[in-house]
């Protein structure tokens, strides 16, 4: 039992860490947006790359997907579908934007 | 970690039929949410298309209608509700009782309706200051990405309440228990999206 | 809309004029009087359907054995008749539309109206209703057979996905009676279709149908992706896969990833016409092409998840009658991924002329052309798959040969058209109408015809007329050449398509050549018909029970014809490609096992009927604007759905004994039989026991 509590500390302290990752993430982000100061293209670029890690962050620690996955058609799934996702949405918005600067 | 039967966190061997039955439900759950993630990367990009001047026809933009307050708070509910649920998980995996499963569910439950509450209270000041959908297509796509994610939360939080009362019902058994851990993960995922929304959308449109 | 005064509140925007029997008596043109016609055959049809089937009794078995059924084959069979039923639908008003336009020099008999009424029907149905079914009927009932699988991996939400699919086909029958269907073609491009251009119900129509069944096909995906990934039985690598059962796989996988654009447009459309949304409208910010660009997203992708699994019964159909291993399967499997990967990254080749740059422009023409690639691939496979085989010119052979001649012409003519600067003299062309025919009825039709008389046999017990069979395949196969092929010329010519009629006469004497060819199509699906009553008529000359009737080399061929509903009495060990040929090939193909084991199956559920009946609610009380009808039956689906995960006895067990003693049965009559050989298939010798030839 006292092994399984271990392991439950041990879980436990692993959501902990991606929660504090998180917030630390959010308020910074928040924080470029509240405070200002930096230009609009590098604001945008700094909240895109902090989403991202946030977003790799809670997969690590709170979806439990990692590189290391004994299962890697369950990675392979999410990395797949990530690829079709940016396929799409990169089309949309290119085609999208091409459109407009041509009508303008 | 003991033998992994799907992605995201397992139940353990310790827990017998449930651990086995969970590998095809949890790939089949992680994969509609692929395709549901699919759904929500459209509506962005729709969404990051009509941010200009063309698809916000002279009506409000991002500036005059977001509350960035308002907004910080219900990211701070809703990721603390993953947390708690994350907590749920391990109270169910390491058999801690119905008790301590409920409790850290209620309190999953209590976040996640804040969550809405102040989603929904800034939805009608936009509606009382006139930044209602049908008055341009930057609106509309707003409109239709903001809410959908409420939605889904919305859900959510309905699954919990039933899955509270199954607990109560038929106790931990293992059907109850592979539910919670697709919950789980559904709730998980939600607070995904919502870094996507707070990003693109809320911090996006008034840095 | 503000016709609902008159009947106030409780039926939303309906009134008796809606009717077609209503506008046929008001104003009896040739158009409404077609109109009504097609409405009393739904009314006349169902009614006479309901009569039968209380007057017989069979209302009972039916209930219980299929309607409520989870089985997988039963789910398979239902969507193949669905698929059936409106494909008769979709082919009369396919020939209809030649007749008009064979008449259409200055007028014709159709109105306006009722032409693009009919090419909007006949387009949407033809996808969504026919198509789609019938692959998935094939998916559901043959793929998990081919895997050594007892079912699919959620049989009630496949019962559920059946429901669903049902509904939309239900909403487009309905509105033959009330109301009119979108008259803005399968596509339903806004603004055309937005409020301000068609305020009737007709793109309602289309939207929920659409919408919803598209819901249906996505669970589908799921659960064939899931089903291929965690069922297939001990042995069965991926590589060991049956080539059906990977387009299967890449065909679920389009639809997990494709659906989604289709729900999200169609979704986006309902709001810019109910809710005064802003997305695809003129004014306001909205913008039309990204509906366009939505709606391809799907669209693309879509017609690949048909095509593939027609790839699929192709290369089985070759392999089988040719009584050898595929050729290069690893190649063929190489193949159907990367087209499927690839039909993710053509979209915009479906609108060139719309206005964006040349460099846009270019990207999505060579991604079109490389697709061609894998294609040809396959092309060659098939071809040295028969090279130096000992082929057997059976009715799915014809079928297959018609396909490999008539589908690469179609092809070529795709590459054309994935040159951006022959687009934009020919796009909105009938050339585009030809193109994509050619494709779909020589690729995905014949296929499906082509599994539909293979397997036939196996789902039923007894084989398909082949007198018959040759007669329907020539019909198809030549009917299809004399109308399209004359329509590229028309095309070339300049004829735009969807239009009703025309004031060029250089265009009538193909479009008197189409309509011939429209006729023998018509005969096509009138000599389907006979051969099916025929073939009931004959069942006992034509039965093949022991389940092998073609000397067949995967899995689903080693069960009793039926299969029983649990599939395999034990489930198969598989060492290798082609498990069933090479284990009868080493003789033990028939045998007793060690010890049988009790099988866990689920309890028959009504939960898809249901669905059913209250999503066939909703989407009337929508198309209607019926808000309180709305709210009843979301509320009753809920209650159905979340109801249903209350249910703790959904299983029930089939002793071992039972299952022992049917396969013993089965095996005895397996060594009283006598095999027939390749050359007797189609005699009443065959009882579905092959005689072993030397393997290559």
């Amino acid at each position: 039992m006292t092994d399984d509590n271990a392991e439950l500390h041990h879980e436990l302290r692993q959501y902990l860490i991606g929660f504090a990752l998180s917030l630390a993430l959010t308020v910074v982000a928040f924080g470029l947006v509240a405070w200002g100061g930096l230009a609009f293209k590098t604001a945008l670029a700094t909240i895109g790359a902090l989403a991202i890690i946030q977003i790799i962050v809670q997969f690590r620690y709170f979806l439990h997907i990692d590189l290391s996955a004994q299962k890697r058609e369950d990675l392979h799934l999410v990395l797949f579908t990530i690829l079709l996702l940016t396929i799409m949405a990169a089309g949309t918005i290119w085609i999208m934007s091409n459109l407009a600067v041509r009508m303008m | 970690m003991t033998e992994q039967l799907h992605p995201g966190l397992n139940l353990g061997p310790q827990h017998g039929k449930a651990h086995e039955h969970a590998e095809t439900v949890m790939f089949g759950f992680w994969v509609f949410l692929m395709s549901d993630l699919v759904i929500f990367g459209v509506i962005f990009a729709t969404y990051v298309t009509t941010v200009n001047p063309m698809g916000i026809a002279g009506g409000p933009g991002p500036a005059d209608i977001f509350d960035l307050k308002s907004v910080f708070i219900q990211t701070m509910l809703l990721l603390t509700s993953s947390l708690t649920f994350g907590i749920a998980t391990l109270m169910l995996r390491h058999k801690k009782g119905v008790r301590h499963v409920v409790l850290w569910l209620s309190v999953t439950l209590a976040l996640g309706l804040g969550f809405l509450i102040f989603e929904v209270r800034d939805f009608s000041t936009m509606f009382a200051n006139g930044a209602a959908p049908s008055r341009s297509g930057f609106l509309s796509a707003f409109f239709a990405l903001v809410p959908l994610h409420g939605l889904h939360v919305a859900s959510g939080a309905v699954w919990l309440v039933v899955m509270m009362m199954q607990i109560t019902l038929f106790g931990l058994v293992p059907m109850v228990k592979t539910r919670l851990l697709r919950l789980a993960l559904f709730w998980h995922f939600l607070d995904v999206i919502w870094i996507g929304i707070f990003s693109i959308v809320y911090l996006g449109g008034l840095a | 809309m503000t016709t609902s005064a008159d009947w106030g509140w409780p039926l939303g925007v309906f009134i008796p004029e809606q009717l077609s029997f209503v506008r046929a008596f008001n104003n009896p043109t040739t158009s409404e009087l077609i109109g009504a016609g097609a409405a009393s055959l739904v009314v006349l049809g169902g009614l006479a359907l309901a009569v039968f089937l209380i007057w017989s009794g069979w209302w009972r078995p039916i209930w219980r054995d299929w309607l409520t059924s989870t089985d997988h084959k039963r789910i398979g069979i239902m969507y193949i008749v669905l698929s059936l039923v409106m494909l008769s639908r979709g082919v009369i008003e396919g020939a209809l539309m030649r007749t008009q336009q064979a008449a259409g020099l200055n007028g014709g008999f159709l109105t306006p109206d009722h032409f693009a009424e009919l090419f909007s029907t006949h387009g949407t149905i033809m996808v969504f209703f026919v198509a789609m079914p019938f692959v998935t009927g094939f998916i559901n009932y043959i793929m998990p057979l081919q895997i050594g699988a007892r079912d699919m991996s959620f049989p009630v939400m496949n019962q559920v996905s059946l429901g669903l699919t049902v509904v939309g086909a239900t909403l487009v029958m309905i509105s033959l009676v009330l109301g009119q269907f979108s008259t803005g073609g399968w596509t339903a491009y806004p603004p055309y279709t937005g409020k301000v251009f068609s305020p009737g119900v007709g793109p309602d129509y289309w939207i929920w149908s659409v919408a919803i069944a598209g819901i249906g096909s996505t669970l589908t995906g799921i659960n064939v992706a899931v089903t291929i990934y965690k069922e297939r039985a001990p042995g069965m690598h991926l590589f060991r896969m049956p080539l059906f059962t990977w387009t299967a796989l890449c065909a679920a996988i389009i639809l997990i990833f494709a659906m989604p654009p289709l729900t999200v447009s169609t979704l986006m459309l309902a709001m810019d016409r109910y809710l005064d949304f802003h997305f695809f409208t003129n004014d306001l910010g909205g913008n039309m092409m990204n509906y366009a660009n939505l709606f391809w997203l799907f669209g693309h992708p879509e017609v690949y998840l048909l095509v593939l699994p027609a790839y699929g019964i192709f290369s089985e159909v070759f392999a089988t009658y040719s009584g050898k291993r595929l050729y290069s399967y690893t190649s063929l499997v190489y193949a159907t991924m990367a087209i499927a990967v690839l039909s993710f990254t053509v979209w915009l080749h479906h609108f060139f002329t719309m206005g964006q740059g040349a460099n846009v422009n270019i990207a999505f023409g060579i991604a079109t052309m490389v697709i061609a690639i894998p294609t040809g691939v396959k092309v060659y496979d098939w071809m040295a798959t028969m090279f130096r085989g000992r082929i057997r010119f059976s009715v799915p052979m014809v079928y297959a040969t018609g396909f490999l001649i008539l589908f690469v012409i179609g092809g070529l003519t795709g590459v054309i058209l994935a040159n951006p600067t022959i687009d934009y003299q020919v796009h909105n062309s009938v050339f585009l109408v030809a193109h994509f025919h050619n494709v779909l009825i020589p690729g995905v039709l014949y296929g499906m015809l082509a599994g539909y008389h293979f397997w036939f046999p196996k789902a039923f017990g007894f084989r398909l007329s082949e007198g018959w069979g040759y007669v329907t395949a020539t019909l198809w196969i030549f009917g299809f050449a004399f109308t399209f092929f004359p329509i590229y010329f028309v095309g070339l010519l300049g004829m735009p398509r969807r239009s009703v009629s025309y004031s060029d006469p250089a265009f009538e004497p193909f479009m008197l050549v189409a309509v011939f060819g429209a006729a023998m199509i018509l005969s096509a699906l009138g000599a389907l018909v006979v051969q099916l009553l025929v073939s009931i008529r004959k069942r006992e000359t034509f039965s093949v029970p022991l389940g092998d009737p073609w000397n067949g080399r995967t899995l689903e061929w080693a069960t009793p014809s039926p299969p029983p509903e649990y599939n395999f009495a034990i489930i198969p060990t598989v060492t290798d490609r082609d498990m069933f040929a090479v284990a009868k090939a080493q003789g033990n193909a028939f045998e007793k096992p060690a010890e049988y084991e009790d099988i866990t199956l689920p309890k028959n559920t009504a939960i898809g009927m249901m669905v059913w009946v209250s999503g066939t609610g909703l989407g009337l009380a929508l198309v209607w604007q019926v808000w309180w009808l709305v709210l009843v039956c979301v509320i009753g689906m809920l209650v159905v759905l979340i109801g249903n995960t209350f249910r703790t006895d959904a299983h029930r067990v089939i002793p071992a004994a039972e299952v022992a003693a049917a396969h013993q049965a089965w095996l005895d009559q397996i060594a009283a039989a006598t095999p027939v050989g390749r050359l007797g298939e189609a005699t009443p010798h065959n009882k579905g026991l092959a005689a072993q030839e030397a393997v290559q």
